[in-house]
């Protein structure tokens, strides 16, 4: 099968057709730990704003 | 003296009782009547309805905290409230049902100079046939609304994963329940809960687990779907949902009213008009929320509910009730002080307070039957709606009547929220979400009514290791321990 394996679950002409899917190197950055620490600090910071300009 | 009663120890409740009592000290006496001995951290429910976390871990006992903040409390249910008094005095009390053991169905009667209803929802269940009777669940579906529910869920689902060891193929539905359902991120968390838990079990390929929901698209959530920054673009959370449900194999019913629910079977209308079943052998729906059917009295006894309390028993408040068609729709519709029109002395706050409108766009089946969200009163708006509310009493108490009031308007305000997938530090992930503001402003954010730089979602451990951090902070903070003000609602 030549076909990517992320993609396997989208289905011709139903309706998940017409959507986005990850591919590995999008899949693996979820997983990596010294990306997601990075990002870990940023949506910290911006939950925060978040947080400050709701009170 | 004072004396301010809050009626529900929940996430809004105790929020606002917990901040009036400090802000109060001793000179005055803060009272909450809630019917549970104990609190639970609802969000966490999630993982004991997956059997990664027990009841124990989510829940804790009121009374010790109570009595450390100084707060009169009262394991009852609130029934009436005679905000005028009654024929023999003028004061303004409510009437109380105890549920603690041994004063069990005696009633009181609590006055009270200012009152905040904090009474959350009402679990609907008896409005679908076959989901349940009145507040109760029935014998067909799960939940994961209360600890107990999500403790009953995951034993349903551990009998499932043994059926599929042993080679039968199971089918789950998870969604919602009505076509007036609020709380879908809930049902959203935990359909890819059981799918990472089949998964880690060895027995996702024997499992189809698809979705029902009253959305119209994917990604409405009840606040007609947001726009999150992702890689330069504004992207639609309907994009966002299908890739995900996409990529996990979970297929979707949108638009759907379940009507009615039968042992394996839920039955449902759709926004074209049709009607369809589904057979499932595990089922978590949702049930529509309302107002926990508290009444109201005049002074001679008359009764004034429908003053007090929109026609789905959630309490007026300034808000807009006359907004009309969702093309009038405007941010200012939503309520910003919280304070009940007629009596100035009730607040209320959290899923108790009545919404203008819903935030999804209304939709109705040619049949009739409306199908959309109702707005959503997640976590983190009504820890500050009930801190805003606390803080408008008590300077009206220390300051005097004439204080100004507080505001904390949902057209100004955002929430986060995190949906994870499984438990452990580093097998689980989350689809992290913050959205602001929760009420889209078209005026202020022309396009996508909300502001796209703190508007974003993403996937990933880091999400996972905030919603841990989160469940542990919000426990903490609960239980008054030290440096508990200062985190954030
Ligand atoms: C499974 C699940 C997962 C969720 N996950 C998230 C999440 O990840 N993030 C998020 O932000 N939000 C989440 N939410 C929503 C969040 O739990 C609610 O927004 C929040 O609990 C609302 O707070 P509240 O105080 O209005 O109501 P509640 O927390 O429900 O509190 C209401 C209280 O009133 C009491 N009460 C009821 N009737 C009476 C009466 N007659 N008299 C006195 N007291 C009464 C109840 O016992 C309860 O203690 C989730 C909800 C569910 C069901």
């Amino acid at each position: 099968m030549a076909g990517k394996k992320e993609e396997a679950n989208i289905k011709a002409y139903s309706q998940n057709f017409t959507t986005m899917t990850p591919g590995p190197f999008a899949k693996k950055m979820r997983t990596c730990v010294l990306f997601q620490i990075i990002r870990f600090i940023i949506i910290n910071l911006k939950m925060l704003v978040v947080v400050s300009k709701s009170h | 003296m004072a004396r301010l009663v809050v009626l529900g120890g929940g996430v809004s409740g105790h929020t606002a009782a917990t901040f009036a009592a400090k802000w109060l000290g001793s000179a005055h006496e803060v009272v909450v009547v809630t019917p549970n001995a104990k609190w639970n951290w609802i969000p966490s429910n999630i993982w004991v309805g997956v059997g990664q976390m027990s009841k124990e871990e989510v829940t804790f006992d009121l009374a010790p905290v109570y009595a450390k903040a100084g707060i009169t409390y009262k394991q009852a249910k609130a029934l009436s409230l005679n905000p005028e008094g009654n024929e023999t005095s003028d004061k303004p009390f409510v009437t109380v049902e105890f549920t603690e053991t041994g004063k069990a169905g005696t009633t009181e009667n609590i006055e009270y100079d200012y009152i905040i209803n904090a009474t959350g929802p009402k679990l609907n269940f008896g409005a679908t046939p076959g989901l349940g009777e009145g507040s109760n669940l029935g014998e067909f579906t799960v939940s994961v609304c209360t600890a107990d529910h999500a403790v009953h869920a995951a034993e349903e689902l551990e009998k499932c994963i043994q059926t599929m060891k042993k080679g039968e193929r199971q089918k789950f539905l998870i969604g919602t329940g009505h076509g007036m359902c609020t709380c879908q991120g809930a049902a959203f968390e935990y359909i890819f809960n059981i799918e990472h838990e089949l998964n880690k079990a060895g027995v996702r390929d024997m499992a189809d687990i698809k979705w029902i929901s009253n959305e119209s698209f994917l990604g409405d959530f009840g606040v007609g779907g947001l726009h999150m920054k992702t890689m330069g673009y504004a992207v639609s959370s309907k994009i966002f949902a299908e890739s995900l449900f996409t990529e996990r194999g979970v297929d979707w019913i949108i638009g759907a009213h379940v009507n009615k629910v039968e042992k394996g079977k839920a039955h449902y209308e759709l926004l074209d008009g049709s009607y369809g079943e589904e057979e499932f052998d595990f089922s978590m729906l949702i049930p529509p929320f309302a107002g926990v059917g508290l009444k109201a009295y005049a002074k001679d006894g008359s009764d004034i509910t429908a003053t007090v309390f929109a026609p789905n028993g959630f309490m007026k408040v300034d808000a807009n009730y006359a907004a009309g068609a969702y093309e009038n729709w405007k941010a200012t519709d939503w309520p910003k002080t919280y304070q009940n029109p007629t009596y100035s002395n009730m607040f209320a706050c959290g899923i108790a307070f009545a919404p203008p409108h819903p935030i999804s766009k209304p939709m109705s089946s040619p049949n009739g039957t409306p199908i959309n969200p109702t707005p959503p009163r997640t976590g983190m708006p009504s820890g500050i709606i009930g801190k805003a509310v606390a803080h408008s009493i008590c300077d009206k108490i220390l300051k005097g009547e004439n204080a100004p009031l507080h505001e904390a308007s949902m057209a100004h305000m955002g929430a986060a929220c995190v949906a994870s997938a499984g438990k452990g530090l580093f097998n689980g992930t989350a689809a992290a979400m913050t959205i602001y503001p929760v009420v889209p402003d078209f005026d202020k954010y022309p396009g996508t009514g909300r502001d796209t730089d703190y508007t974003f979602g993403e996937i990933g451990l880091a999400g996972h290791w905030i919603k841990h951090i989160l469940h542990h902070l919000f426990i903490w903070k609960a239980k008054l321990k030290a440096g508990w003000t200062l985190i954030p609602e």
